[in-house]
């Protein structure tokens, strides 16, 4: 079999008995994206050279993750190398830092593979929003691989990656995950620092693993936690997560969420969710039905409070420090209204309009204040279905992989596909997209929701859920290589 | 319904230079997403207190204790127009 048939952890184990070296595994995954880059489009910078001498220094190291090629979203800062979150505005900005993450997976020996295509400042369900072109879905490439780390999900698709990380602000690790047929996790907020990410949405924004398999996520997941000094929001689980070993799902109580399950979701969709279901009820689970009263009010509450937040994060992006300045303004304000005009693409303006509106004098109790009661709301109702269930589930969208174009002149219709995914980033809960099964030939996602902390636990419910499931496709352009 | 005269202002606000056709387009899709909005409406929220951060976090509080931070150099790193060691902006005030 081909290196690119292997999940991480039985990579690791090759290079660990010497059956292959580093430098063999990176040269594999070069050689995919060489054959199928051009087609999917997932990477913004990619640079085989460093990728090689790292691999062959990381080769002999002992790290956890000594050797393993990794990408990276394009939101996540690298020293020296490009960080342009699919804009404009950033096309040429070089870090002079790099994001706690991405160091610490770096320290454990991981190797740089490259830095991956998404949604501008991550705002987007499709990745068409990127200033450089949209990332292509490895099952059918006239349709969208999902956003806004579509770029990521698309790479470990098409065995351009063997993992990926990505951010989720409403649903942009999961929703692709679920369009590419593998697995995204959103930890609980805080779990992850956030330092060195390009900030989107503050209070919501997460960093998480994109991967073939929920153990290389468990994998991933322990070299990305910790409390970090230069997020102050960052949090300490209780212990370093270990990957899971053989589970069960044995008497685990899983709620289906009602209101994210029937009405709204198309209906092949819920013909997978109901098989994954009863693969899950096959495995000793005991399935019953949970209420999330408030699921409407989510993509109500989470367009408001996102574009606020986005509105003034944003600001910093001015023409002055770094990033793109518009030539020949008469003074500031004009330098400020002209770079901001030319360096922002469509999606981000329209959503740094929303938000400014949303904060504006007169408007700020009737939107924002009303949004963060709806935020309460809405982790109360966790917090009551979490009282009776171990688990929560339903599907991670509403439908497959949509065509390209299909959504992008419609914002509304687009932000509608966050609706099952947003709740879990209001309530600042861990979940996870894993592959469901195919309908017509695309992928659908199981998502799991856990409790807030007990990100370990999800994991090892979600590999449990996997064993059950069962699923191993791969798409048509990775398949015919190994 | 967001008027014509409220996009200008938020633009003017949040300092982004639109084309007519921008402004156009924003008032209608602005409208259509704050009408989907508005279903918070339906809700009775008197009595909710709202929810400031997921995690219930208390002022985090550290030591005031110099330690190295970015280098003058690596600041202006990216700086579209640097000179003498500062980012240099167009005027400011207007004769």
């Amino acid at each position: 079999m081909s290196l690119l048939g292997y999940s991480v952890l039985e990579a690791r184990e090759k290079l660990r008995q010497g059956e292959v070296s580093a430098v063999e595994l990176a040269e594999a995954y070069l050689g995919q994206i060489e054959r199928v880059e051009d087609e999917v489009n997932a990477y913004l910078h990619l640079d085989a050279e460093r990728t090689l001498d790292e691999a062959r220094r990381a080769g002999e190291g002992d790290g956890e993750l000594a050797g393993l090629p990794t990408a990276i979203k394009d939101v996540l800062c690298t020293r020296g190398i490009p960080t342009t979150c699919g804009s404009r505005m950033l096309e040429k900005f070089v870090p002079v830092y790099t994001a706690t993450c991405v160091d610490q997976v770096t320290a454990a020996g991981a190797v740089y593979l490259g830095k991956t295509n998404m949604d501008e400042f991550a705002m987007g369900s499709s990745t068409e929003n990127s200033a450089f072109g949209p990332t292509r879905n490895p099952w059918d490439t006239g349709r969208v691989p999902g956003g806004s780390s579509g770029g990521s999900a698309a790479a470990v698709a098409a065995g351009e990656a063997p993992w990926a990380l990505g951010t989720d602000t409403g649903g942009s690790i999961r929703q692709p995950a679920a369009f590419c047929g593998v697995v995204g996790f959103k930890p609980t907020y805080g779990a992850v620092s956030r330092y060195g990410l390009v900030a989107f949405a503050s209070s919501f924004d997460q960093v998480g693993p994109i991967t073939r398999t929920v153990r290389d996520a468990a994998l991933m997941f322990r070299f990305l936690v910790g409390k970090d000094p230069r997020d102050s929001t960052s949090v300490a689980l209780p212990g370093k997560p270990q990957v899971p070993g053989d589970g069960s799902l044995e008497g685990v109580r899983i709620g289906v969420v009602a209101e994210l399950s029937g009405e709204g979701i198309d209906a092949v969709v819920r013909r997978v969710f109901e098989e994954a279901l009863a693969a899950l009820e096959g495995a000793g689970a005991a399935i019953g039905e949970a209420a999330m009263p408030h699921a409407e009010y989510c993509i109500p509450a989470y367009y408001i409070l996102a574009p606020a937040e986005a509105s003034a994060n944003l600001a910093r992006y001015d023409g002055v420090r770094y990033g793109f300045r518009a030539e020949g303004a008469g003074d500031v304000i004009e330098m400020y209204e002209h770079t901001r005009g030319a360096g922002f693409g469509d999606e981000v303006k329209r959503r740094i309009m929303l938000g400014t509106y949303a904060l504006s004098a007169g408007y700020y109790e009737a939107y924002y204040g009303q949004a963060q009661k709806v935020r309460r709301l809405v982790r109360q109702d966790f917090e009551t279905a979490f009282g009776e269930f171990d688990f929560l589930v339903s599907p991670t969208t509403p439908t497959t992989a949509f065509a390209l174009g299909e959504k992008v002149d419609d914002p509304l219709t687009m932000y509608m596909s966050d609706v099952c995914t947003t709740p879990a980033n209001l309530a600042g809960t861990p979940a996870i997209s894993i592959p469901a099964g195919l309908a017509e030939g695309l992928p659908v996602g199981l998502q799991i929701f856990g409790r807030a902390c007990e990100d370990e636990k999800l994991l090892e419910a979600a590999h449990a859920a996997e064993q059950a499931i069962g699923f191993d496709a791969v798409p048509p352009l990775l398949a015919e290589v190994i | 319904m967001i008027r014509d005269d409220d996009v200008r202002h938020v633009a003017e606000l949040a300092r982004l230079e639109l084309d007519e056709q921008e402004f156009e387009r924003y008032a209608g899709q602005l409208s259509t997403i704050l009408e989907h909005i508005d279903k918070i409406s339906e809700l009775d929220l008197s009595q909710v207190e709202p929810l400031l951060h997921v995690l219930d976090l208390e002022s985090v509080m550290r030591e005031d204790e110099p330690t190295p931070s970015l280098s003058r150099e690596d600041a202006l790193a990216n700086g579209p127009e640097v000179q003498d060691g500062a980012f240099r902006v167009p005027p400011i005030v207007r004769e």
